[in-house]
């Protein structure tokens, strides 16, 4: 067991550290780097789905005044093959998706790029293209692995028996749409590539992790590219992962060398080069004896990749851990399509895979004729269902009884559509959520003396918003032992020591666990004689506990939803999130994160839906205007709360990772609640108001 | 084709020569190197891009530079003038009102103008009695619904609607007493 470190700046609401800087706009996003004349990058896409580029031609594009080259398969730098089929681009003419890049130009202006871009014709030998998900295909195939390196089934005992035997059940099918990241920043790269190397400032969850993605690819030494990355505009998992426009940053660079070039993805091309969430089908089954105690839990996913590169979305893993049952039962089916290829999306698998069991088990509690938090609070399993092994602590039922009093849960009506107000039928629906703490072996930290006494701490964090300038100065503060006005942090370079991606709400355990160490082992190195200049750098080795522990944090939501009786206009005066995620280090920035993850749910209830058109193989509402995201108004009462909860066993800090989850179990609170209200049953997202007429 | 404007932007005067096809957005961020406001999507469909131009609101990536010679702009750097910080910026940071900070001076100088379109009672599509404002040319109340309504023209990804309520609701109560 670890000692948990002593909070005295930790668990302060402190002011943001970067705050300033951005409420003013004067801190600097990636594309904002001021650079001495760059050149502008546009990029080329393919208008098919599937086939093969015949002819570029360029001609009126490279006569335009201002355009400085036009990049084609026939001349684009040549890229390491092998690595990663995403990333090299421009190396055949072969067309995988609809928006895949076939080209660029690099011109003096944006304006001319972007003309000449629109001046480039391709001729194509068109294959046909198969982009149809559907559960009924007979080319369906069993992944390896889900993401990360999950097993791609689980199963114990008989889910089919039980179903039979069982007292309740339920079997249905549920399904989520296809959701596109959408960061307010879109990504971007300026490069330079000269005699140093290259050089990348990039929008990025992960300096590192970029520069090992695209080292191989452009054959480059890993020592040869520094990425930088100070402040990100979001990234909720599609900045964690390189994505091709960043190879095609590097390509136009290396075509310049000198001189900076600027890409920037338009917000129409982020739809088909920057990942999404693959839309997901789940049968789920539930089964349960005649107290609702559950005898069995299925969940079988069919889901989308693209062809030319497997991402296998780990949606029915809550369906292995939240709930005790003997019989279990989970796979995971996918269709390679001719497709934009998915990737990370905030919580990816627990998100879309909480939404099938946690409706599902709405409806089973009505089968039972149990209160829906009842019903969750008797399956409570003793040890992790999933391993076997027991959690470093869990408290979903601390959450459910804590949030059902905070929501004045037991004025509840226990009939579906039993109360209109005014017009609209009102209701409340509840789901739990989860999600796992993750850590990875080798982030460092560097801890140093200043000369003024202060403490410089040095690590290649990203924050996207998280609050990690914040929290990481907290942390260190304590590990310390100063006033957190003592610590400058340094952050978001692969000139600082080694650390992981922002994501799998993994950064302050990562980075937070690196900085604990360095400022320990510098306290033990130096004790009181420390002088300025003085330096130590640490680096975490594995969690000791990992292989002994099952560790998630939970959560419960609570939603109020009205649908309006005439319109089926749907609205959600009121969310309550109760977390039991470990010790929180910043009120202030935690709250920030729970209430934007529920946002984040709520938009994908209501709203998010990525319409893909079959003919052509694209989103067709590929903008801000038609891929709606929840906007002010449709966000009204949000709460989070959190349960204090002493975990030793996860890091030296005692947190868990509250980046996610969040948006987990919002969509079903949500779509329990519209039940709730108006006796229709909505089992596949968005909940619109059309669901709700005849 | 290029065209010779003037701006003056958080006070400062600036002359330079666009294209006539670039943006405003554009002028200031590549042309003048003033990146507060932001891209956020080029169609006017976010708000990230917001400032005051000639004293209100506007969607800087859907104006074409060439348009507004001689306009006055103010962007969220510029609108505390010489002071650190302008009250917004202050409510902004006491309530958290962001976090990725990418859209929040766009959400600032929104906020800016809908204080002072409210104060010059001016109503929106949720107003309850549009005729009780007029008659008295009284500001309406910017209740949390009022605000909620007013800023919906600039999203936030990460969601901090309900801190960037608070925050706004906080300078209006301020200015109001």
């Amino acid at each position: 067991m670890t000692e948990l470190l002593r909070p005295r700046s930790m668990g302060q609401a402190r002011e943001r550290v970067d705050g300033a800087a951005k409420v003013t706009g004067r801190a600097r996003y990636a594309f904002e780097q001021p650079v001495e004349r760059p050149a502008y990058v546009h990029p080329v896409q393919a208008t098919i789905a599937r086939g093969r580029v015949r002819t570029m031609h360029t001609g009126d594009a490279a006569a335009l005044d201002g355009v400085l080259t036009v990049l084609t398969p026939d001349n684009a730098p040549l890229l390491a093959t092998g690595h990663d089929p995403e990333l090299e681009i421009l190396q055949s003419p072969e067309v995988a998706f609809r928006g895949q890049l076939i080209g660029a130009v690099i011109a003096e202006t944006p304006e001319t790029a972007r003309q000449a871009a629109g001046l480039v014709r391709a001729d194509y030998e068109r294959q046909p293209h198969d982009v149809t998900l559907s559960p009924e295909r007979d080319d369906l195939y069993r992944p390896d692995v889900v993401n990360p390196s999950l097993p791609t089934d689980t199963g114990q005992g008989d889910v089919d028996a039980a179903l039979r035997a069982a007292e309740h059940t339920v079997a249905a099918t549920y399904t989520t749409a296809m959701y596109h990241n959408n960061p307010m920043e879109p990504h971007a790269t300026v490069a330079l590539w000269d005699e140093g190397g290259l050089t990348l400032h990039d929008s990025t969850q992960g300096v590192h992790a970029m520069r090992e993605a695209v080292a191989p690819v452009l054959g480059l030494d890993k020592e040869r590219i520094r990425v930088i990355a100070r402040y990100v505009g979001g990234g909720f998992g599609s900045k964690g992962t390189a994505h091709a426009h960043i190879v095609l940053a590097a390509l136009a660079a290396k075509r310049m060398p000198g001189r900076p070039v600027k890409l920037a993805l338009t917000r129409q091309q982020m739809f088909s080069l920057a990942g999404y969430r693959t839309p997901t089908i789940q049968r789920v089954r539930l089964a349960a004896d005649a107290a609702g105690r559950l005898t069995a839990i299925g969940n079988d996913v069919v889901e989308q990749t693209s062809r030319i590169k497997e991402f296998a979305e780990q949606t029915g893993v809550p369906a292995r851990t939240t709930y005790a049952a003997p019989n279990r039962r989970t796979t995971h089916r996918l269709a390679a399509l001719d497709v934009p290829v998915p990737s990370w999306m905030r919580a990816p698998g627990e998100c879309p895979g909480m939404f099938g069991p946690e409706v599902a088990m709405d409806e089973l509690a009505e089968d039972c004729g149990l209160d829906p938090v009842e019903l969750r609070v008797r399956n409570e399993p003793e040890t992790d269902p999933d391993t076997g092994l027991p959690f470093s602590s869990r408290d979903l039922v601390g959450c459910l009884h804590e949030g059902a009093r905070r929501f004045g849960w037991q004025r509840r009506e226990r009939a579906p559509r039993s109360r209109i107000e005014d017009g609209w039928w009102t209701g409340t629906g509840v789901a739990s959520s989860t999600y796992p703490v993750h850590s990875a072996p080798g982030t460092s930290a560097t801890v140093r003396l200043g000369r003024d006494g202060s403490f410089e701490v040095l690590i290649g964090a990203v924050d996207i918003g998280t609050g990690a300038w914040t929290i990481l100065t907290q942390i260190a503060a304590d590990a310390l032992g100063v006033p957190a006005e003592d610590v400058h942090l340094h952050l978001g370079d692969t000139d600082l020591p080694q650390a992981p991606v922002a994501g799998g709400s993994s950064g302050t355990t990562n980075w937070g666990t690196a900085i604990v160490e360095a400022a320990r082992s510098f306290r033990e190195k130096y004790g009181a004689d420390a002088g300025p200049g003085d330096e130590l750098i640490a680096t975490v080795p594995a969690n000791p506990h990992s292989d002994r522990f099952a560790m998630r944090a939970f959560g419960a939501q609570f939603a109020e939803v009205r649908v309006h009786a005439a319109t089926g206009e749907v609205r959600v005066p009121r969310l309550l999130g109760v977390f039991a995620a470990g010790r929180i280090v910043n009120p202030r920035t935690a709250r920030s994160q729970f209430i934007g993850g529920m946002t984040m749910g709520l938009s994908m209830a209501l709203h998010e839906d990525s319409v893909f058109d079959e003919r052509f193989g694209f989103v067709v509402n590929h903008d801000l205007a038609e891929y709606h995201i929840a906007a002010c108004a449709d966000v009204e009462s949000i709460e989070a709360q959190w349960l204090d909860e002493h975990d030793p066993y996860v890091n030296p800090m005692g947190t868990k990772g509250i980046g996610e989850i969040g948006i987990v179990g919002t969509a079903a609170a949500i779509a329990n609640a519209a039940y709730h209200a108006t006796g229709v049953r909505i089992r596949d997202l968005p909940v619109t108001a059309d669901k709700f007429l005849d | 084709m290029e065209a010779e404007i003037t701006l003056t932007v958080d006070g400062a005067r600036r002359t330079l020569a666009v294209d006539t096809r670039v943006t405003l957005l554009d002028a200031l961020r590549e042309r003048l190197g003033v990146t507060s406001p932001k891209k956020g999507c080029g169609h006017g469909q976010c708000g990230a891009c917001t400032v005051l131009l000639d004293g209100r609101r506007a969607t800087t990536c859907l104006a074409l530079a060439v348009a507004h010679d001689g306009a006055r702009i103010t962007t969220s750097a510029g609108l505390a003038g010489t002071d650190e910080l302008h009250p917004l910026h202050q409510a902004f940071l006491d309530h958290d009102g962001f976090q990725c900070g990418y859209c929040t001076p766009g959400q600032i100088c929104s906020a800016a103008g809908v204080l002072d379109e409210a104060e010059r009672g001016w109503p929106s599509a949720v107003t309850a009695n549009i005729t009780d404002i007029t008659d008295t040319a009284g500001a309406p109340a910017l209740d949390a619904g009022e605000i909620r309504e007013r800023m919906s023209g600039n999203l936030c990804r990460c969601g901090a609607y309900p801190n960037i309520v608070a925050a706004v609701a906080a300078v209006a109560e301020g200015r109001s007493r």
